[in-house]
Order: structure tokens, then sequence, then C-alpha cells
């Protein structure tokens, strides 16, 4: 039955893949949510039937077939449900449903065969997704880990013939290939350290060790892993594919680049989270990394001026949230945040998305504001997922966010110093995007005399042609649209109460269904319910007091934040070009590997060396030719008597030897 | 009385020797055909010689052979001579060396 969730999608790719162009936006609309919809409905089946297990006891495995068996080497396809891939099932195929469904009105204005190729990807995408989260060895989750990457790179390349979003693109491609690299290395390295592939045999053979105090084999395959996390999933060094990766549609980015796919690497870790658990040294630069981008991202977020950008850097500091939750070993936790971020992340992007659909394609933050009232259901909606992420207490972000808070200040305070800021950070960001798009004026259209700087940031919507001039009347999202926001902002409401904390009087479910995923992860002191208090009101606070800055600076006084600016010029330079990491990066590694393949491995080794010898082999023979041929005469004579000399040799040679 | 077996290959290997030499040094194609039918013929010797030292009729079957053979050669290298001749009023073989690098 668990191959009927990733196969239903499947098969809706191969439909719309093979029949899509004749079949209609209809119908291929249709095909591609019924098959979302029917693999929730199994992915719900399945998880009905895992609560009614014993905790202990709760996994269904499904072996498929034997993949590859070679020597002492086996890779079995299976498919395995625990509660850590329940989560993750029901969060690809609630959301990625509600996501489709988005889409059917998102992706109207495009032709029929694009609409249909659009979809395909999308089923495409969400088949290897679900093989991801549901394999129950490295080598079927390293498919799925590759075909989202695959999925990604059409999918943000979707409109291929604008140049920067097929360089988009690629730059998604590459990057995540690196991280890639990385993590083969820490699969093939675990195989040969343990002899096998498989989750639960490395977590069983991992738990007969002591956890290694100086930096050993387990940690050295953490290490490796948490690369392709980084890769996968936006972190320093290689996060810098997620903000391009916004040149792809709108509901492409909420489904793939904000509440699925760059969640792998953290599902990836929790999956390995006894691995993970035996080397402390790893866990600590998980932590580090994860608290660095929450931050980094966080402040790039507070000034870029792309609608869309700014929700990919909170997704990149939210991500590092969710890795500083891993590194600090609060696995249920960080997979909470997941779990809530999907909704309200999702629900923003879709927002943005219809706020991107209602203005014909505008995107820069400066050329909107007043939306509120022309539209209003994006606005509310858009309002709740911005309140749910800024951790305004009741929502599902303050649950999920102060779970990981207070695992962090159990662990180190300097962490959750920066964990506090970023918390900080991202509701200053949030709302300034929530006043300058939907409150005060909106900006006359500027269609004449549009700067280079600003043509660039306008995109995304080749499809739609009267970008830049905003239409007389702007129309609401339609009802496809809206539903699907209105389900979202009820999720990114009460999502967070399925894991309300004892602190608050809830059971902690959540975490406590989780909890067999993780085993046997050594268990915590019962927690001071005093201190979690505390520290909710501290985050609380926090809170509140981002939304009061960003109420200051970008309802009332937008002249203050001018001026701020302009006082801290180089800061706000610095941050606008994004800590300049792409030029950094540019200037590190993509130049000197372009100088080098040209000079060295083009014009010397290539030209020189290989050439060189292909050439050199085909002129030696001609050269020797040249000295063989003189033999031939062409005087009959002479070869006579080459051959009576031949044959005196030969007669020679039996007789006298 | 018979001559021994050896009187018969000497002449034999004299007769082989010339022909070899006429090939060698004339320079007339049709001098050189002769040559060589004077090197078949001393091949057709010893074999009849060793035919009959070895009281077997082979030898005579193989120099039929070889006798028919010959005709045709002589055929087909007199027609080749001629041709040459009509082309360049030469017989020498050495006015023909085309066929090189």
């Amino acid at each position: 039955m668990l191959l009927l969730i990733p196969l239903l999608p499947f098969l809706g790719f191969l439909v719309n893949a093979s029949f899509g162009r004749r079949l209609g936006k209809a119908a291929s609309g249709a095909v591609a949510c019924g098959a979302m919809l029917g693999s929730f409905a199994v992915s719900l089946a399945s998880a009905a039937r895992l609560v009614r297990l014993e905790p202990e006891s709760r996994a269904i495995a499904d072996q498929i077939f034997t993949w590859i068996a070679s020597g002492d080497f086996t890779a079995r396809f299976t498919l395995r449900v625990d509660p850590l891939s329940a989560v993750m099932i029901l969060v690809v195929t609630g959301v990625g449903s509600l996501i489709h469904i988005y889409s059917t009105a998102y992706m109207r204005e495009e032709s029929d065969s694009e609409y249909a190729r659009y979809f395909s990807y999308l089923n495409l995408f969400a088949a290897f997704m679900l093989v991801l989260v549901l394999g129950s060895n490295f080598l079927v989750l390293f498919v799925g880990w590759e075909g989202v990457g695959l999925c990604s790179y059409l999918l943000i390349g979707f409109w291929y013939q604008k140049k920067s979003a097929s360089d988009a693109g690629k730059k998604a491609f590459i990057v995540n290939r690196i991280g890639d690299f990385g993590f083969l290395l820490g699969v093939l390295l675990a195989f040969v350290h343990f002899g096998t592939i498989d989750f639960q045999e490395i977590a069983r053979a991992v738990s007969a060790l002591s956890p290694e105090r100086t930096f050993g084999t387990v940690s050295a395959i953490a290490l490796l892993l948490f690369v392709g996390a980084t890769g996968k999933s936006a972190q320093i060094p290689l996060y810098v594919w997620l903000p391009d990766a916004m040149e792809g549609p709108t509901p492409v980015s909420a489904l793939i680049h904000a509440a699925t796919m760059v969640t792998a690497g953290v599902y990836m870790i929790g999956r390995n989270a006894v691995l993970f658990g035996h080397a402390p040294e790893t866990l600590t630069i998980v932590a580090v990394v994860g608290a660095a981008t929450a931050l980094m991202a966080g402040t790039i977020g507070l000034v870029q001026n792309d609608i869309k950008r700014v929700l990919a850097y909170s997704t990149v500091s939210q991500l590092g949230y969710m890795f500083l939750a891993m590194g600090v070993g609060a696995y249920a936790a960080g997979i909470f945040h997941l779990y809530t971020h999907a909704f309200f992340k999702a629900l923003l992007f879709l927002g943005a998305g219809a706020v991107i659909h209602a203005l014909a394609g505008e995107q820069d933050l400066r050329r909107m504001g007043g939306l509120k009232d022309e539209l209003p259901v994006t606005y509310w909606t858009f309002l709740a997922g911005a309140i749910a992420i800024a951790g305004v207490p009741g929502l599902a972000g303050f649950f999920s966010k102060d779970e990981i808070l207070y695992h962090t200040f159990n662990s180190n305070v300097a962490l959750w110093v920066v964990g506090m800021l970023t918390s900080l950070l991202t509701a200053i960001y949030m709302f300034r995007l929530v006043f300058l798009a939907f409150h005060g004026d909106r900006a006359p259209a500027k269609s004449e005399h549009r700067g280079k700087e600003e043509a660039a940031t306008h995109s995304a919507h080749p499809a739609s042609h009267s970008a830049g001039q905003a239409p007389a009347h702007l129309h609401d999202a339609p009802p496809a649209m809206a539903f699907v926001l209105i389900v979202l902002a009820v999720g990114s409401v009460v999502a967070g109460y399925v894991g309300l904390p004892e602190a608050l009087g809830g059971g902690d479910w959540f975490a406590k269904f989780l909890e067999p995923s993780f085993a046997p992860q050594a268990h915590e002191a019962a927690a001071e319910h005093g201190l979690e208090l505390t520290l909710m009101l501290v985050s609380s606070l926090v809170a509140v007091a981002g939304i009061g800055v960003a109420i200051y600076f970008f309802l009332r006084h937008r002249q203050a934040a001018d001026r701020a600016a302009e006082r801290f010029d180089g800061l706000h330079r610095l941050l606008l070009n994004k800590y300049y990491v792409d030029e950094t990066y540019d200037a590190v590694v993509v130049q000197p590997i372009r100088i080098v393949s040209e000079n060295a491995l083009w014009k010397v080794i290539d030209v020189r060396l290989i050439d060189g010898a292909v050439n050199g082999v085909g002129e030696s023979v001609t050269g020797l030719s040249e000295l063989l041929r003189r033999m031939q005469t062409g005087s009959v004579r002479a070869y006579a008597a080459s051959v009576f000399l031949g044959v005196v040799a030969i007669l020679g040679y039996y007789l006298w030897r | 009385m018979m001559a021994p077996l050896a009187d018969y290959l000497i002449l034999s290997a004299i007769l082989f020797a010339i022909g070899t030499a006429g090939v060698f040094v004339r320079r007339n194609l049709i001098t050189i055909l002769l040559s060589i039918e004077i090197m078949l013929n001393a091949v057709n010797l010893t074999f009849v010689a060793f035919g009959r030292a070895l009281a077997s009729v082979d030898g005579q079957i193989i120099v039929f052979f070889v006798m028919t053979v010959a005709a045709a050669e002589a055929a087909v290298g007199l027609a080749i001579v001629i041709a040459l001749y009509r082309h360049r009023e030469s017989l020498n073989p050495d006015s023909w060396t085309a066929l090189k690098w």
C-alpha cells in the first residue's frame, strides 16, 4: 500500500507528460490534483494505521523488490513509514495537494502544453519527495534526493526562455551537486564502516558504540552527510541558490523552495538522529552553521525589495532554525518547526503569489502598497501567516520556535541569543513586508523609465503582458487560490497545537509521537516548566517588539526608515548586496575555476596534451610511412629481386636451422 | 645403364640458375619471359627425375600441370608485353616504373 503514495503522483506525471497537451487545462489539472489528493488519502490511511500500533513498534515497512545484490552489498527498495516519515508524507502530500489546487488558477495564463508540463514536473517532484521520505536506506533516499534536485532545476527554469530563470536553475543544480558529492561520500563511508546502508541497521550499529569524544569516523560520516544537507537545505555555505530559485513560478517556490524539498536536509539529519547523536563535534558544527545561517539570512531579508526574495531569505533563516534544533539534539523540535513552517511559509508564498498575480507580475515591494482593501482575502491570510512566523503566542510558529529556543538555551546560551536576535529580525522583516505591500499608498506606475536594476528585480511572469502598468482594477485571488489561502491560514493558526508543550498544559504530543524515530536517544531530564515559561515570555516580547519596530519604521514613519538606511549607508549597502557572497564566490571559486579551466585545462592539457597525443600519433605514422613508401620503387626487377631474396632467406633458414 | 639422380639434379640446378640470372640480367621483357620458362623447365626436370627415381608417376602428373600453367602464363605475359610495347615502343622493364610512391 505504501507504494501507492509515491506511485500515484508518478502516474500523474506520466499521464501529463505523455498526453498533457491534448488533455486541455481542466483535465490535466484534475489529473495532477487527483493524483496528489489520492496520495494524501493513502498517506492519511497509513498514518492512521501507524497510530493504532503500539508506540514502540510504530513502523510499517513494504519491501518492493531487491534492487541490488552484489557480494556483501544489498540494497532493497523498501518503503518504510515510522512517525517521522508519517509527518513528512502528510506535509508533502497535504501541502502539496493544496499547492496543486492553487496552481490550477495561478498558471491559467500558460498555454495548454506548458500547463501540462508544469503539472507533470510538479507531480514528478512530489513522487521523488515521497520516495525520499519513505526510503528505508540511503540508496533509496538518494534516488529521491537527486530526483527532487532534478525537478527543482526543471521548475526553477520553467520559464526557460528567460535567461535569468534558466541561469538560476543551473545555479541551483550545480550548487546542489556540490552538496550531493559530500552526501554520497558520507553514504559510501558509512557503508565501508558499517557494512550496510539501511538506516535502522546503521542506528543499531552506532548505538553499540559510545559517542565519539574526538573527531572520528562517525563524526566524519555525519559531517559529510551534513554537507549534503547544506546543499539541499540552503545553509551556509551553499545557500546561494535558494534566493535565485525565486525565478520559478511562485507556487513552485512555495512547495519546493519553502515547504518540502529544502527541508530534506533537516529530515535526513532527523532520520539519522542516532548517528548524529554519536558525533557531538559534528552536531556542534550543525548548530553553529544553523544559527549563523538563521542570523545572516534574517539580516539580508531585512532590506530586500523583491517580495519573493524576502520570503526566500526568510526560508533560509527558518531552515537555519531547524538545523540549530538538530544541532542541539532537539530533533523533535526541529521536525515540529519543519511541520509548522510548511504551513505558514507555503501560505506566505502563495499570498505573495496572489499579490503578484493581481499586479500582473509586479514583484517589487517599492511599487506595492495599499493592497489591504483591494485584496482582502490575500491580506488577512497573509497577515495570519506573518503573525505565525513572527512567533506571536497562540499561533503555529510560536510553539515550534519556542521549543527550539528552549532546547537551545539548555544547550548553549550564546546560540540562544543568536536565535532570539533572529526571531526579532523575523518579526521585523515579515511586518515590513506586510506594511510595504498592503498598507500605505501605492507608488504610481513608472512604466516609462524603469531603471535597469528595477527591470531586473521585476520579473517572473513573462506570460503576463501588462507587466509594469498597474491595472486600474485589482482582482483578489480567484476561488481556487482563495480556498487554499484560507485552508493554509487556518493551518498556520492551529497547526501548533498538536505540539502544545507541557508547560502550557499540553501533552507535547507531537514530540512523543516522533520519539521512536529518534530512539535510542538519551532522554533529557524532566523539564523545568518555570524556565520554559520565562523563555516563552521573553520570546513573545521579542516578537511583539519586532512587530513594534516594523510598525514604527514601515507604517508610521517611512522617512525614519530611509534616514536610518542613509545613516548606516555602508551596512545597508552590505545587506542589500547580500554580504557580497555571490560576488565573493564568483571571485574565489568560479573565476579561478574558469581561469584554470581555460588556461590550463583547455589550452594546455586539452589542446597540447590530449590533442597533441592524438595528432602526434597521426603525424608520426605519416612520417614513418614517408620512409617506408620509398621501398615501392615501381621497378619490376627490384620486386623480383626481393621475392627471390625472400625465398632464398626462407629456404636458408629451414636448411641451416 | 641409368644416369644417377644427382646428375639430373645438378643439370636442373644449372638450368634454374641460368633462368634466374636471365631474369635479373637481361633488359628485354621477352628474354625475361623466356628465362622464366627455363626456370619452370628446370623444375619440371627435377619432378620427372624424382618420379623416376621413386618409381612413381606423380612427378609426371605435376609436370603436366606446370606445363599448362606455363602456357597460360606465356599467353598472358606476351599479351601484356605487346600491350606495353604498343604503349611506349620499348621492351626495357625499367621504362615502366609509374606504380610507385
